[in-house]
């Protein structure tokens, strides 16, 4: 493996900002809805503790879609710059997806976001309310639709041929394709509890040095009871999409399980060091039977091997142990998700062990969320569409010093973003809610 | 049906881009202001752009996406070939996008480097914008000659988005930043006038093709109109912020409004240079075209949303006219 490659290269600078991006959006989706919450509180009871709950989480929301924002803007010049065959092979497919997810979410929200953030004194309370509840579902249906785009690659269905151009036969087909609900579900779900571990956390580290702050106790409370909801049903969900994927991509499947070789009554390999070379796993840990009986509901069933996709079969080590991540920190995310609604229930105080525990876990769900997307994309390799696309044959040719420049820009410019969205988040969080935080004492400061 | 997709598309990608070089144009340029202002000043700048620019910079993301989607042969040429400049104006437009929240929530010397970073941010980004339509316009010769006349329009393309800004200011502030505003307008204004009489004289030596193209008597002298109608709207911009410099009673509007006249005389000069290539001298907009079915189906979905887009495009214009006061960007 050379590393100035462009292939390399190309993907190297595709991962770094696609993974970078999506930490952003699968933040902002959830946490909308909790404003939308916050602010729906607000309007009912006329508390102005909702108020000040509202204007906090807007501020964390804000810097946090403006990351993505602009992040994203980076993507979609990255199609081009990085992966032109893309377009040029399924640009007929590909191109109207992206057209409708900025026509119909990517203006919706980023219009209504300026009434939400800058328009409380501006426009009747209910037509905040309405820009609010606006930008979520701009926000979600720019899930949407590049969820589909990202699940048609997967598992591409309604298209066909025209004079030798793959063209779109049935575009219902094409949206709904067979992973689309799946995921989409999956990514909605995993989206709210990010958030809801983000709300949680924040809340949590905030209480470690004001115990007291009512708002945040409440937070606190909204956040583990979300998460409460939401991580059995992800488990559920997850399970559904593990099952589509073996039925549409095994060989993804086998890369999971680490299983080299077609068998009956596979093991479920619970730990092991996948070895390449020899095609085998080293030092494996395995409940005999474990993954016929998940996978096909049989001890004794069969499920293919790695050997049956040769040489069309992903790389194993990443996409093993980014599962292993995913399931063992959803896993724990359940657990401590239940154990916080039960211990703060009817308004109970916190334990610090407890509110260390939340504020460890803030972030837990970019680790998973990132963890579950590299399963799936570097399960579908080497594909770029399945069956259709190679990577290796969209990558463009851009030279290897163009794009070792643009690179370094790019990390550094990252970089900096990162370290300062996480200095003024953790400062926003330690300052919490109550008065004397900064949209009051901005005021006064700034002017 | 037998309209013309490839043509329909051609012009609401031009439209979007139009649209998104006034739009973002005005906040880029009142980024690239910021130098000349005092914090106070600044924070006012800033919140006169605060509510819209996120708005403004979509109009980029459906410009490169009508490119991809109508175009989708001429997107990896264009894209690819203006790679550098392209990753440059990404990495301002990110600085800048975070700065408008970290110059205010991050603290101490944080909060200054972001401040910088912003006008830092604005600038490399319409610079790069600028390099970019002068290599596109001269369909990615190289020679040093090209090069040079890229940065020329770079330069060109910041006198034209501080005129836009400033002229903007004008409109939405009052006071002494409104006066320092006209006087920045003004500035751009010479800076305009320099910048596109010598990317005007440059192009037709540049490109054999735009020279065929404008140089075809009799239809040059039809063709004159454009250059005078710009003229017209340069004198009037020049007119009405020499009224209000002597604080004469003036329309407020009238400098932003004609600033935009000249941006759109510019463009549709532009178009008229480049119409039917999407890739100069090499790919026409027919050869690039993307296929009929993929066409029609993004048709149809545009036509149902550009309605609700625009009303509630104005809609949030309306929602902030007037001029903007301290404190005006809380949330």
């Amino acid at each position: 493996m050379d590393a100035s490659d462009p292939l390399i290269l190309a993907r190297a600078q595709f991962a770094l900002n696609i993974s970078f991006h999506i930490l952003f959006p699968s933040l902002t989706i959830g946490l909308v809805w909790f404003l939308v919450y916050f602010r729906a509180r607000y309007a009912r009871t006329g508390d102005p503790g909702w108020l000040d709950t509202y204007r906090l989480w807007t501020k964390v929301f804000a810097l946090s879609f403006v990351m993505g924002v602009v992040t994203g803007i980076v993507m979609s010049f990255q199609f081009g710059t990085n992966w032109p065959g893309f377009m040029l092979k399924v640009g007929n497919i590909a191109g109207p997806l992206l057209a409708y997810e900025v026509l119909v979410a990517f203006f919706l929200e980023a219009t209504f976001l300026g009434v939400m953030l800058y328009g409380m004194n501006r426009v009747p309370a209910w037509l905040h309310l309405a820009a609010t509840v606006l930008v979520a579902v701009g926000t979600t249906m720019s899930a949407f639709w590049i969820l589909a785009l990202s699940s048609w690659m997967q598992t591409p269905a309604g298209h066909g041929y025209a004079n030798g151009h793959l063209i779109a036969g049935d575009w219902f087909a094409v949206i709904f394709n067979p992973s689309f609900p799946y995921r989409f579900t999956h990514m909605m779900l995993a989206a709210g509890l990010t958030a809801a571990f983000v709300v949680a956390g924040l809340s949590a580290w905030r209480l470690l040095t004001a115990p007291a702050d009512a708002g945040a106790r409440r937070t606190l409370r909204t956040g583990a009871l979300v998460a409460a909801v939401i991580a059995p049903l992800q488990v559920f969900v997850g399970d559904l999409h593990g099952l589509n994927t073996l039925e549409h991509q095994p060989a993804k499947i086998a890369a999971i399980e680490a299983l080299w070789t077609t068998q009956r009554g596979a093991p479920l390999v619970l730990f092991a060091i996948p070895n390449e070379a020899q095609r085998r796993n080293d030092y494996a840990i395995e409940i005999p039977k474990g993954a016929a009986l998940i996978l096909t509901h049989d001890a004794e069933g069969e499920l293919k091997g790695l050997d049956a996709f040769e040489p069309d079969r992903p790389p194993v080590a990443p996409v093993f142990w980014a599962f292993r991540i995913m399931v063992g920190l959803g896993v724990s995310m359940l657990v401590l998700a239940w154990l916080g609604a039960w211990l703060l229930r009817g308004g109970r105080a916190p334990a610090r062990w407890l509110l260390w525990s939340f504020a460890g876990f803030t972030f837990s769900g970019w680790i998973a969320t990132l963890a579950g997307w590299m399963v799936t994309e570097i399960g579908r390799q080497p594909w770029l569409v399945r069956g259709i696309l190679r990577t290796a044959d969209a990558v463009g040719s851009i030279s290897g010093a163009q794009l070792g420049a643009s690179i370094t820009g790019y990390v550094v410019t990252y970089g900096v973003m990162f370290v300062a969205y996480m200095v003024v988040l953790t400062h926003l969080a330690a300052k919490g809610s109550g008065p004397g935080h900064p949209s009051t004492a901005l005021k006064g400061a700034r002017a | 049906m037998s309209l013309d997709l490839p043509v329909v598309f051609a012009a609401l990608m031009g439209a979007a881009v139009l649209a998104y070089v006034v739009l973002d144009g005005y906040d880029l340029g009142v980024g690239m202001l910021m130098p000349a202002a005092s914090r106070d000043e600044q924070d006012l700048m800033v919140a006169s752009i605060g509510p819209f620019w996120d708005a403004n910079e979509t109009w980029l993301v459906l410009g490169v996406g009508l490119l991809l989607v109508a175009f989708p042969a001429a997107h990896g040429v264009v894209l690819g070939a203006l790679y550098l400049p392209v990753a440059a104006m990404l990495v301002g437009l990110m600085l800048r996008g975070v700065a408008f929240e970290l110059r205010v929530k991050a603290e101490g010397w944080h909060a200054e480097l972001w401040n910088w970073l912003f006008w830092a941010g604005s600038f490399l980004a319409a610079f790069a914008q600028g390099v970019m339509l002068g290599r596109y316009v001269t369909g990615f010769e190289s020679g040093f000659g090209y090069y040079l006349f890229a940065l020329l329009v770079g330069a060109g393309l910041c006198g034209g988005y501080v005129l836009l800004g400033a002229t903007w200011l004008v409109l939405r502030t009052e006071r002494e930043l409104q006066r320092k505003a006209v006087a920045w307008a003004r500035w751009g204004l010479l800076w305009v006038a320099l910048g596109v009489a010598l990317v005007s004289l440059a192009t037709p030596l540049a490109s054999e093709t735009v020279r065929a193209r404008w140089f075809d008597y009799p239809r040059t002298l039809a063709l004159l109109l454009l250059p005078l109608a710009s003229a017209v709207a340069w004198f009037w911009v020049w007119r009405s912020t020499g009224t209000l410099k002597r604080g004469a009673p003036a329309a407020q509007w009238a400098p932003f409004a004609g600033a935009v006249a000249i941006f759109v005389l510019a463009f549709i000069g532009l178009g008229y240079s480049l119409f039917p290539y999407v890739v100069m001298d090499r790919l026409t907009i027919w050869e690039a075209a993307a296929h009929p079915s993929a066409l029609r189906f993004v048709l149809t979905g545009t036509l149902i949303v550009l309605p609700f887009l625009v009303g509630y495009n104005i809609f949030a214009y309306r929602v902030f006219r007037g001029k903007v006061k301290a404190g005006g960007q809380e949330h």
